[in-house]
């Protein structure tokens, strides 16, 4: 799964220029400053930041799933292929319009932390993943609940049967993120998009959901953007990573890339930030001072404030633009600027 | 102890972001503070509390804004209309407001007196002006008015079947009911504190009890209930004696329901991590209670009390307008809308209803206030 | 031991369910602890490690007798001295609590949001009467700046503090009063990866400094990995195997450290995961299997598991595990990573 396939024309999703704002009583929060990324066909993008890094807010933006206070920049462009090979772009639908709605779930399938608030409490399982199933495809009740059956075995949900009849508080926690998965990939979409879904799981869960969502990807052939703050996870999930930080994407590259060879200061210093078992003991290099408040970015480089190989006078004044490292290794960083190739 | 030796790089980030003078009035303010910050962006609730004040300030010096005490009788003007001060006539306009005359005249046919509006006769309304003794407050024996006029009588709100004035006995009413009110809640608060605080502090079995106990109140039906009990004021009872029988009888109808949401406000405050941090750092019974579940918990009374206020009200009103609460002399709203009870009076007099506009003014505003404290109560609701 | 600081013997924490009938009296118990036994040795950190619903934050909290345990003995060495906490009136416990204190998982529900930082680090003094006027101060100026807390913002209320900051907060009030046990509870799961790390990295200064004592209790392996001298597995209520932190992760004895081993997702893309596959869920902790707990899901299940309770046994020295096959069995530990360089 680690090597990047080499078509890059076969972009299921591109992302230009989102730029995501959200109104409260403090005034505007910018949570997304113009990103752009791409989902290939049959890949795994990883998205990892911290918290207020605008992770969740950009892909959530792609099925228009954000709340009434937010702003989608008019400038901002999401176009995604659809099944029939059309390109659409996501940004003109009306919000909750059909065609709109049809790609929600039947195309583009959504998988989040806390499976407990997924699911309606007083439907079973089955019934609910039937109704999903008669909504997107064209198939008699009988077939749903086959489907329904089919897809719960799948995910490795032993007698489904038995967890069809059931209730989502019969389940555990474990059940309830496969059951969940199992709704999302009943209306077979192109595009899955994974957020924290592993989060609140314990560790031995965690790998067999991820071990899971590996062995679906195979068999379905769908693209994943997975969305996580735990830099183990990503390194075993991902083909390709985006660093997020602030509402910005730092750098970009293939996983080999970023964990190998991470360029930007943040993901260097992420990854030694984080305990790891190949250096126990060992002092952990932390970063200096807070996640500055979306209310309070910080101009220029989002991450200066922080960052230990600041330039005075350059990284306050602006963003770095993008330097290409290689074909896959991309970083917004000045320290990086004159190695453009 | 010393400070422990740290690399350079670790020291606290050098890139402190300066900050506004209002991010740190922010920073260091108290939980009233942000209440009242909160509270203040609540237009809807402040309009309640100004309403409220102004009741309560009119029911508190009613004497001295109404032009008559409530019981003087003007003979000739017996179910007089509303009066509506004016400021011009054909003669033109000036700014002191008067009324003008009135002539009355029996139809001949309806037999009825029908009253006649007469704009060349000016009866000027004068301000601060003496009139009828009074005791403000029922101390300060005074004899101003806020208006009056000097000719005949005004009567802003018109007169009832005995030719008092309304308006003055509206005041007086307002000031009856709400004070009704207050005690009331007081007295259920009270209750309910001790009873919801007890179970929710101490729990287990004791708050088994006083649970089932609760709910055998709540169960029983209200109506018969503050029937039973208020008939069972005995008839010779002076109307201060029954005056204070009704708000001991709506505070033990109102406990309840006071006293669950206690407990189980308390209930959550005690399992609380700081409450426990609190218990671990070796803090007893009463520091915990005084220290770290009361703060917490005052603003929500507030809300609770206030949204507990219209039930009062309305208890109060239902209960004297049938008769079984507040009777005459005292006045109080439902008093004044026992005379709008016939058929005759909705007839003949509708202004005898303008009592209950007072009722529903009340009643919404402290229904819109509480809306606007509960928003504001909990300022510490983290919205990540 | 001489330099034993805590012994749990036996410890139980059952938790009553009431039954919904009228009188019906209590009928369940969940099972919580089910008879737990370690020693925890002055200045050392003890990492507790476990699933969800495995009982570790339990045992945390009625060591601390923040939760009453049901039985066993919590044998306390101080001054010389021990005491059996299990035994302790309410009055002797909070004469006791100078010496020991818990920091939370959430900085922010820990923190009373209608006090100052100032009074919040002062409540163990306050609440003991430790100290006295002045002195609370300078002891409050004194653990804030050694939990790096800008010393202007003592006045300031919490609801002005990061998640970071808000932890430092409640670091300063755990050692205000020199306690000698410190349990962390999940103490850095809910803080960034940027902000966790400072705070181990604190914690470990401190414990430096003053020799704290540590109970840590987290579901991160690495995490525990990092910070522990020992580590303890905890199953259903009870210890499945405890040893040197190394030892544990690299040669674990037990199946169920096994299979946690094998889950830890390496920040590596050459190391595929290759998970141990445990069937089914955790069982209900009010019925618990028989036998030995893990044998419904342990894939070396033999017979005599379903029946005989496995004993706590030291296979090597310091290295205990209950586990009828501990001898036999042949477990695969984490991967030893081929250390990737991160610049």
């Amino acid at each position: 799964m680690a090597n990047p396939k080499q078509n890059t024309d076969d972009n299921l999703l591109e992302v230009k220029n989102l730029k995501i704002s959200f109104k409260t009583d403090e005034g505007i929060i910018t949570a997304v400053d113009g990103i752009d990324f791409s989902v290939k066909r049959g890949q795994t993008l990883g998205i990892v930041g911290e918290s207020g890094s605008g992770k969740s807010v950009s892909t959530w933006s792609i099925m228009r799933l954000l709340p009434k206070n937010s702003i989608i920049d008019k400038n901002s462009s999401i176009k995604f292929q659809r099944k029939s090979g059309k390109v659409v772009e996501m940004t003109k639908f009306k919000k909750n319009g059909r065609e709109l709605r049809k790609i929600r779930g039947g195309e583009v399938a959504l998988i989040f932390q806390e499976p407990m608030s997924s699911f309606s409490p007083v439907y079973t399982i089955g019934n609910q993943i039937m109704e999903a199933v008669l909504h997107h495809r064209d198939v008699t009740k009988k077939e749903a609940e086959e489907i329904a059956v089919d897809m719960l075995d799948r995910v490795g949900i032993s007698n489904p049967r038995q967890r069809f009849k059931q209730y989502p508080y019969e389940l555990s926690g474990g059940m309830r993120q496969r059951a969940m998965i199992a709704v999302a990939l009943s209306m077979n979409p192109s595009l899955l998009i994974a957020d924290e879904p592993t989060t609140s799981l314990d560790v031995t869960i965690q790998a067999q959901i991820l071990e899971l969502m590996n062995e679906l990807q195979e068999d379905l052939g769908m693209s994943i953007i997975f969305i996580t703050h735990n830099l183990g996870v990503i390194a075993q999930v991902a083909d390709e990573i985006n660093v997020m930080y602030l509402g910005k994407i730092v750098e970009r590259g293939t996983t080999k890339d970023i964990i190998h060879e991470p360029k930007h200061p943040y993901t260097q210093a992420l990854l030694k930030a984080i305990p790891r078992l190949d250096r126990i003991g060992e002092r952990l290099t932390a970063i200096r001072g807070d996640i500055p408040s979306p209310l309070s970015r910080p101009t220029g480089c989002p991450f200066y404030t922080r960052c230990g190989k600041v330039i005075p006078g350059v990284c306050d004044v602006k963003m770095p633009e993008s330097t290409h490292l290689s074909d896959t290794h991309t970083v917004y960083c000045f320290l990086h600027e004159e190695k453009d190739v | 102890m010393t400070t422990t030796n740290l690399s350079p790089q670790e020291e606290q980030s050098p890139v402190t972001q300066t900050e506004s003078k209002e991010a740190q009035r922010y920073y260091s303010a108290t939980q009233f503070q942000l209440i009242w910050w909160r509270f203040r962006k609540h237009r809807l609730g402040q309009a309640g509390a100004l309403i409220l004040l102004t009741m309560a300030l009119a029911g508190l010096f009613a004497e001295f804004f109404g032009p008559y005490s409530g019981i003087t009788r003007t003979s000739e003007a017996v179910l007089v209309a509303p009066q509506a001060p004016r400021f011009c006539n054909d003669d033109g306009c000036a700014l002191r407001p008067f009324l003008p005359g009135v002539t009355a005249e029996r139809n001949m046919e309806t037999l009825r007196m029908e009253t006649k509006i007469d704009l060349s006769v000016r009866r000027d309304i004068y301000f601060f002006i003496k009139g009828e003794e009074y005791k403000l407050l029922g101390i300060f024996k005074m004899n101003t008015h806020l208006f009056g006029i000097e000719e005949g009588s005004i009567h802003l709100f018109g007169t009832d079947s005995l030719g008092r004035d309304i308006f003055s006995r509206a005041l007086l009413a307002t000031r009856t009911s709400l004070s009704i009110g207050i005690f009331g809640v007081i007295i259920a608060f009270v209750l309910a504190l001790v009873i919801g605080g007890t179970a929710g502090y101490f729990g287990g079995g004791l708050d088994y009890g006083i649970q089932r106990l609760t709910e055998v109140v709540r169960v029983i039906p209200v109506i018969p209930l503050y029937m039973g009990l208020a008939a069972a004021f005995p008839k010779e009872w002076s109307s201060t004696q029954v005056y204070f029988a009704m708000t001991l009888v709506l505070a033990l109808v109102g406990w309840p329901t006071l006293a669950r949401r206690i407990r189980g406000k308390l209930l959550s405050l005690r399992g609380e991590d700081y409450v426990i941090a609190a218990r671990l750092s070796g803090a007893g019974p009463s520091r915990i209670i005084a220290r770290h579940l009361l703060p917490a918990f005052m603003s929500y009374i507030i809300v609770d009390l206030v949204i507990s206020f219209p039930f009062m009200l309305l208890s109060e009103t239902a209960l004297s307008f049938v008769g079984l609460g507040l009777r005459p002399p005292t006045v109080s709203w439902g008093v004044l809308l026992q005379d709008a009870q016939t058929v005759r009076a909705i007839e003949q007099a509708p202004w005898l209803f303008i009592p209950a506009l007072f009722v529903i003014i009340a009643v919404l505003s402290f229904t819109v206030l509480g809306d606007g404290l509960r928003d504001a109560a909990d300022p510490y609701q983290v919205s990540n | 031991m001489s330099d034993t600081l805590l012994e749990i013997k036996d410890l139980k924490v059952h938790f009553p369910i009431r039954s919904k009938k009228l009188f019906g009296g209590v009928t369940q118990y969940v099972k919580a602890v089910d008879g737990v036994s370690f020693r925890i040795e002055k200045g050392e950190t003890l990492g507790l490690v476990g699933e969800s619903g495995s009982g570790k934050t339990t045992v945390g909290r009625s060591i601390l007798r923040a939760i009453e345990p049901t039985e066993g003995k919590i044998v306390f060495n101080v001054d010389g001295e021990a005491f059996d906490l299990s035994k302790l009136t309410d009055k002797e416990l909070r004469g006791f609590r100078k010496h020991m204190q818990l920091i939370f998982q959430d900085p922010y529900s820990s923190l009373n949001p209608r006090m100052t930082v100032r009074d919040i680090i002062a409540e163990p003094l306050v609440a003991q009467k430790l100290a006295k006027g002045g002195e609370v101060d300078e002891r409050v100026r004194e653990a804030a700046a050694l939990c790096k807390l800008n010393l202007e913002f003592l006045r300031r209320f919490p609801h002005a503090f990061s998640g970071g900051q808000r932890q430092r907060i409640g670091i300063a009030r755990a050692l205000i009063s020199r306690p000698q046990f410190i349990v962390c509870d999940e103490s850095v799961s809910a803080l960034d990866v940027s902000i966790q790390a400072e705070i181990l990295n604190l914690l470990m200064d401190l414990q430096k400094e003053f020799g704290f004592t540590f109970l840590f209790i987290a579901h991160d392996l690495s995490v525990v990995a990092h910070i522990s001298k020992r580590v303890a597995v905890m199953y259903l209520g009870q210890l499945v195997e405890l040893a040197p932190t190394k030892d544990l992760f690299y040669t674990p004895k037990h199946p169920y450290t096994e299979a946690l081993m094998s889950a830890i997702p390496e920040v590596n893309p050459d190391q595929e995961m290759n998970p141990v596959h445990l069937a089914g869920e955790i069982p209900s902790p009010i019925n618990p299997p028989s036998g030995c707990r893990f044998h419904t899901r342990c894939p070396y299940t033999k017979d005599m598991c379903k029946t005989d309770i496995p004993k706590w046994k030291e296979i090597e020295d310091n290295h205990f595990v209950s586990c009828h096959f501990a001898n036999t069995l042949t477990l695969k530990g984490a991967e030893i990573p081929t250390s990737v360089d991160a610049n």
